[in-house]
């Protein structure tokens, strides 16, 4: 009732707008949609019969989006409609809706908005909301937010809000109501000495609380029934520094989160820390960053029995490396928020061109490295189990790294283009994948795969080109060997011809040494695109960002179509 | 609830209605970051009257970086020719945000590279899709835009540009 009530007066703000020429007078409106669409058949082999699809043979997934800005003044809103969702999202999505709006005022030296909002404190570790379409992924904040520049140099926020959670309206049974207030300082603006100094360094802290109303809770052990006291207050804290010198960059933040027992720690009572830190030095032709990072019990949502990817208030960056290719996304890390510990160094190089080595055009190397192991824990006292619900949980050293390997991953790729063309490039990946931890296979071996991608292109003239991708993957664990081709055909910019292979031909059983073919066609007019594909869809982890979405096998035609105006 | 949403959707048709007046699309101010961490506000996109490319992208984007690695080899040609300058705004988060600038470096990009770590600008420009480009005539005008990347796709920018420099009226 009381968004109805928000709603109208929205609208009645903006009929009055209509009648006045002069609101409109120097407006623009501009949006995007989206349209992905599937029909989905039967696969025997892939285990989807008649029953299995459930009379669910199509799946629609849509929005919409308007923007009307008009000098400091913008308003919007996004419609979406699961009709019903396609394969492999939440099905709670099912339905339509208009999931955010906002209207907003942008002044000189502040900022306002009013409805759904998107934020970001510092690295996201205390609170960032965002969304990943192509993932179901949506926790946006809806309140008021207002940003304010006191001083040169002095950026100051603060919001309060409640996040989204599918289509459920706000209940104070439902989940909670987030606060948040981030101060970010540029010290070279702000102090005059500073000004011209070749070091450049920018503090920021960060403090978010969440209130949610207490739910009880008990457990029994032995024959006691202990009854659970929940915080209805939870706040988090951040502080952040970044300093810039010449090709240097350092990048470092610490986040405390105060108890804050969830089903997402099994009901743990330990404050929650996390730290993420990067170095990076690079000039023309070099770049090298390092980094690493600390996460201890930092699942932070605004729901306190969730435990899907929804209501989340801050973000856990992965420290791995984001692949391009299909075969090493088949094995793709995901943050494990309870803790863990992880390092990555990345190297890009360009050999300088007309050089022995470089060839006529340079040649370019990438080397990646990322581990991750899991936190080093001690019981809190004797004879209390590590990670008993009720309790503290664990004591942890704050730089020690666990025994328990997650994920390794060391990949090379070169590239190098010989000649007007022809381009080409080859890359290597070693990884080790604990795929009982990251996708919840209890008991199942770690598994080790050597990937091996060669990837050409060929210019056949101006526009027209062909692209051909080989890839190999050996593991002796998992689902075994695989071999994919790929061909391209592209006429640029309009015309996108693939056909694609990817042969399971060393799965363990026999019945699943399958083909998963795929065939596409896309047509693009400047930012419009049309793309229709039929095919096989393989079973996988689906990540972006920080968070993973499990998409089912499934065969059929996808038709994706999107806009922008 | 439903019937305020279906108003609040008519309104809007209203508005894009009533407000075609012969207008063309200028930047929106967002505040993002350049490539060091400092902030920058995207109004402030500009190259003296001429023309200026912006392009979203991604390390996670495989036809983004073979977009701009091949204009990066005729960047300095196109800059003679046309004095366009080209924004790469990088849509990473802070998984790789950081990652990005010895990224530019590394691959020995000349571009001016911005970071919009939480898509404020990518949703205020209502990108869909990356690699997406947009093209600004001399006074900031936003006169073409486009998705997706081929080998060649390069030349129907440059012409574009070259349009432009030249004073032509584009009828996309």
């Amino acid at each position: 009732m009381k968004r109805l009530f928000v709603l109208t007066t929205l609208f009645a703000f903006y009929a009055g707008g209509i009648s006045a020429q002069g609101f409109l007078k120097g407006g623009q409106v501009h949006g995007n949609f989206e349209i992905d669409a599937q029909y989905y058949q039967p696969d025997d082999k892939l285990g989807i019969t008649d029953s299995s699809l459930a009379g669910k043979v199509y799946g629609m997934n849509a929005f919409g989006n308007l923007i009307y800005t008009n000098g400091g003044f913008s308003a919007g809103l996004r419609y979406e409609a699961y009709l019903p969702p396609l394969n492999g999202f939440d099905a709670r999505y099912e339905g339509q809706g208009i999931p955010y709006w906002f209207a907003g005022y942008q002044g000189d030296k502040f900022e306002i908005t009013v409805g759904h909002f998107y934020e970001q404190f510092g690295n996201g570790l205390v609170l960032r909301s965002y969304e990943e379409w192509a993932l179901g992924y949506d926790n946006n904040f809806n309140g008021a937010r207002i940003k304010y520049q006191p001083f040169d140099g002095v950026y100051l926020k603060a919001l309060a809000g409640t996040q989204r959670f599918f289509w459920e309206p706000y209940e104070d049974d439902n989940r909670g109501i987030v606060k948040g207030f981030d101060a970010e300082f540029y010290l070279n603006d702000m102090i005059p000495g500073l000004r011209e100094k070749k070091t450049r360094i920018v503090l920021g802290g960060s403090f978010v609380s969440k209130y949610e109303k207490a739910k009880t809770k008990s457990i029994l052990v032995d024959t006691t029934r202990y009854v659970y006291e929940f915080p209805e207050n939870v706040a988090a804290m951040a502080g952040r520094v970044n300093l810039i010198h010449g090709g240097f960059n350092l990048v470092g933040e610490y986040a405390y989160k105060m108890n804050d027992p969830s089903a997402m720690n099994g009901f743990i009572y330990k404050p929650g820390e996390a730290l993420f830190t990067s170095l990076s030095y690079s000039q023309k032709g070099f770049g090298v960053t390092l980094s690493a990072k600390r996460i201890d019990n930092m699942s932070f949502k605004s729901g306190i029995l969730e435990q899907s990817n929804a209501l989340d208030i801050n973000y856990l960056p992965p420290l791995t490396k984001q692949h391009l290719y299909s075969l090493p996304t088949l094995y793709p890390y995901a943050t494990q928020p309870n803790g863990e510990m992880g390092v990555q160094a990345q190297l890009v190089y360009t050999i300088p061109r007309k050089s022995k080595i470089g060839g006529k055009y340079g040649t370019k190397i990438e080397v990646n490295y990322s581990k991750i192991n899991a936190l080093e824990k001690e019981a809190v006292e004797p004879g209390i189990p590590i990670d008993s619900t009720g309790t503290l949980g664990y004591r942890s050293n704050f730089f020690s790294f666990g025994e328990l390997e997650y994920y390794e991953d060391l990949n090379i790729k070169l590239s190098r283009k010989f000649n007007s063309k022809f381009k080409a490039s080859v890359s290597y990946f070693n990884m080790k994948y604990n795929i009982d931890v990251i996708e919840g296979h209890p008991g199942e071996p770690m598994v080790y795969a050597n990937i091996g991608v060669l990837d050409m292109t060929y210019k056949l003239d101006y526009t027209k080109s062909l692209r051909l991708e080989l890839q190999g993957l050996f593991t002796e664990q998992d689902r075994g060997d695989w071999a994919t081709v790929l061909l391209e055909y592209n006429v640029a910019p309009k015309w996108f011809f693939s056909i694609m292979d990817e042969y399971n031909y060393g799965n363990p059983d026999d019945d699943m040494q399958l083909h998963y073919y795929n065939a596409a066609v896309a047509y693009v007019l400047h930012s419009t695109r049309i793309a229709l594909s039929y095919g096989r869809q393989r079973e996988g982890l689906l990540c972006v960002g920080g968070v993973c979405r499990q998409v089912p096998a499934s065969n059929g035609f996808t038709l994706n179509i999107t806009s922008s105006f | 609830m439903k019937k305020a949403a279906l108003l609040l959707l008519a309104t809007f048709v209203a508005i894009i209605v009533f407000s075609q007046e012969e207008q063309k699309h200028k930047l929106p101010s967002v505040e993002i970051k350049n490539v060091n961490g400092i902030p920058f506000n995207t109004s402030d996109i500009d190259n003296d009257g001429d023309p200026v490319i912006i392009s979203f992208w991604a390390l996670w984007c495989k036809p983004c970086i073979r977009e701009l690695n091949t204009i990066s080899d005729v960047y300095p040609d196109w800059q003679d020719e046309t004095g366009v300058k080209l924004y790469a705004v990088s849509i990473d988060d802070v998984r790789s945000s950081s990652k990005v600038l010895p990224f530019a470096n590394g691959n020995d990009w000349d571009y001016e590279i911005l970071l919009d770590p939480n898509k404020d600008f990518a949703r205020a420009m209502n990108v869909n899709l990356i690699p997406h480009m947009f093209i600004l005539d001399g006074e900031g005008n936003i006169v073409w835009q486009h998705t997706s990347f081929a080998e060649g796709g390069e030349l129907e920018v440059i012409e574009t540009v070259r349009k432009i420099a030249a004073g032509e009226e584009l009828s996309q």
